[in-house]
């Protein structure tokens, strides 16, 4: 099988707390925190290679990202990734969802024929969750989210296979069966992810990673980056807090009875 | 067109869910702001009823699409029709729930318009221009953006549940426009079943009352505690991340950012430290009660009423507190 695994760096979420909001500029100073791979993507990653250990093939990384980020990929790499390909321009700078998924979608098709896509479901700091299935749309393929656990695979004579899955939905799951290709976009419930071995990092440093530039993937900067993004982000604040503030330090019998009071000023007792 | 305002209803056996509502009451109020229509879009089969309680909900029209099967997958056939639909009526705004299926839907839709979407809005405002505001958290909500989509039509959102207030309309003379959706018999996806999973006695989202514990609750035998008091007050009891990781709470009891949004008239908070990831999801809580050891814990600066002090002598007091209360109000 042929799968590609779409990975992204992202800022560390254990330093998120070292993030400010410049007072005039709007923008997020986050100087100096390190990025790591986005959590779920190594979820996604992880699937993948279980999938090669079973029905042998190949698994690449494809990650849209500063060249700084090659790092990143070869933490990736470690994991035990075959490949990677970095897609990297000034032009992407900017990009939403839409322009993101589009240029994964270009490169996808340059990199040739494959049986999977695995996204992770969303990222920890956009937080949309919109990649994995823009790109299945621009791929003219069908994208599946929520997905907790892969059941199997069905190889039929024809040469054609078919997977089962479970999809996440808010009361239970739902079976699904899916011809590949197939984009499928996991959350963490479906498995927990290897550490990376020394072994691992020294033979990464061996693999391959391919940069591509927008030119290498024909793509008209006016389709991607701030311009070809239909959404623009019209301010970034913080969330105001408009509450009572009453702190109180009592005993636990009078921080009791205070409590109680509260509860039943609220007629809730 | 200016002003027409679209919602995409999601149904689970003939019961609209309860999102749905809240967005439409959200709609409502957009396109009364804008002196547009509101219109539900419905996909999926024998949903006449459903189609009535949106008119009776102030939906002025139903765009309902019908397929052949009622175990299809709203995959790519039902992108298709949408885009068809959404092509020939032109809305302006296009609202969906982020749920699982509202969230995989719309960037696949928009996607098919060439259009902008926003995820797991909190809030939907209108400038003067008449563009669509739409606020989301980023940053597991320690940042929120205020996104819009100046150009390309429709306005695309998917909404939090949980988050907008749900308002009853009288009911208007509401159009049902039925249609019938082909799905090409070579469908790529379908669906084998559905399972469900245990669900909590008092649903979190709906609850009154909303115990949460933290990290601080520190073992399962303190957990059992938060119960008992829930149990008490006929609260459901929440957590943070910390107490699902470590297994003495479930992960659909999870409340924040990757967890629920609650909006009880009471919150209580024991052990929990305040992080922005969960304190997201209970900001629209009326009262916030919070209780921690560490004087400068986070949550004091965001709760109404703060004790500082340890959640193992507080819970017992507290808990013999109401019962006695309790009993002294009923004359036992
Ligand atoms: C992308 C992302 C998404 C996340 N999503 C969520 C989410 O949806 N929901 C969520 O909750 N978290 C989420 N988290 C985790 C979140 O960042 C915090 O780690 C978590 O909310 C902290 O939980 P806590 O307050 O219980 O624990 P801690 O931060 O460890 O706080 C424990 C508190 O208990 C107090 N305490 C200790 N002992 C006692 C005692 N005996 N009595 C009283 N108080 C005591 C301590 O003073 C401390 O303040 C997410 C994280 C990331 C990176
Ligand atoms: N720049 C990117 N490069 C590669 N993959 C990405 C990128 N952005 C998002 N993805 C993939 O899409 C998923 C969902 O991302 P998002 O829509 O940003 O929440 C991620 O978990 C990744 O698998």
């Amino acid at each position: 099988m042929r799968i590609i695994v779409c990975v992204k760096p992202v800022p560390d979420p254990r330093h998120w707390n070292r993030m400010s909001l410049h007072p005039t500029l709007k923008v997020l100073v986050r100087e100096g925190i390190p990025n790591v791979v986005n959590p779920l993507d190594r979820h996604a990653l992880e699937e993948a290679l279980r999938i090669r250990e079973r029905y042998g093939g190949e698994v690449m990384i494809l990650s849209m990202a500063p060249l700084f980020s090659l790092s990143i990929l070869r933490e990736a790499l470690a994991m035990g990734a075959d490949r990677a390909v970095l897609l990297s321009d000034k032009a992407f700078a900017g990009s939403d969802t839409l322009a993101t998924s589009h240029i994964l979608s270009e490169a996808v098709k340059r990199i040739g024929p494959f049986d999977l896509i695995l996204c992770g479901n969303q990222t920890i700091d956009g937080w949309t969750g919109h990649v994995g299935p823009q790109l299945s749309e621009f791929l003219g393929i069908e994208g599946i989210s929520f997905v907790k656990m892969i059941e199997g695979f069905h190889f039929e004579e024809d040469g054609t296979a078919k997977a089962i899955v479970r999809k996440k939905t808010e009361g239970g799951y739902v079976r699904i069966e899916a011809r590949l290709p197939l984009l499928l976009s996991v959350v963490k419930e479906i498995n927990t992810p290897r550490y990376v071995t020394f072994s691992g990092i020294l033979e990464a440093e061996r693999k391959e990673i391919q940069v591509m530039s927008a030119s290498d993937l024909r793509i008209d900067p006016s389709q991607v980056g701030l311009a070809g993004s239909p959404t623009k982000m019209a301010d970034l604040f913080m969330p105001e807090v408009k509450r009572r503030r009453e702190v109180v330090q009592e005993k636990p019998e009078m921080a009791s009875k205070l409590i109680f009071e509260k509860i039943r000023q609220r007629g809730l007792i | 067109m200016k002003g027409e305002v679209w919602v995409y209803a999601e149904s689970t056996e003939r019961v609209l869910h309860e999102v749905s509502l809240e967005i439409l009451s959200k709609g409502r109020e957009i396109a009364d702001s804008l002196g547009g229509s509101l219109s539900a879009v419905l996909v999926g089969r024998d949903l006449m009823d459903v189609a009535k309680e949106l008119v009776s909900f102030g939906t002025d029209q139903v765009y309902w699409l019908e397929p052949p099967d009622s175990n299809f997958y709203p995959g790519v056939h039902v992108v298709e029709a949408l885009t068809e639909l959404v092509k020939e009526h032109d809305p302006d705004i296009l609202l969906l729930g982020a749920t699982s299926v509202g969230a995989e839907l719309a960037p696949k839709l928009a996607a098919r318009l060439k259009t902008g979407l926003s995820a797991h809005c909190n809030d939907l405002k209108i400038d003067e221009q008449g563009h669509l505001l739409q606020v989301v958290p980023a940053f597991g909500g320690g940042v929120l953006a205020t996104i819009v989509c100046p150009e390309k039509r429709p306005q695309m959102a998917t909404i939090s549940p949980g988050v907008m207030k749900i308002r009853r309309n009288e009911s208007r003379n509401g159009k049902i426009l039925r249609r019938e959706m082909p799905l090409n018999g070579k469908s790529r996806v379908k669906v084998l079943d559905s399972v469900k999973e245990e669900r909590m006695e008092v649903s979190l989202e709906k609850a009154e009352i909303v115990i949460a514990g933290g990290w601080g609750v520190g073992n399962k035998e303190n957990w059992q505690m938060l119960e008992d008091l829930a149990k008490l007050l006929g609260g459901a009891v929440g957590a943070t991340r910390p107490p699902v990781d470590e297994g003495w709470a479930r992960e659909y009891q999870m409340i924040g950012q990757s967890g629920k949004t609650v909006r009880p008239t009471l919150y209580m908070g024991f052990g929990i430290s305040g992080m922005m990831h969960h304190m997201v999801g209970i900001q629209d809580s009326e009262f916030i009660i919070a209780v921690n050891t560490d004087p400068e814990a986070e949550i004091f600066k965001m709760c109404d009423f703060g004790v500082v002090g340890d959640l193992k002598e507080i819970l017992p007091c507290l808990i013999q507190e109401i019962k006695k209360g309790r009993s002294e109000r009923e004359g036992f």
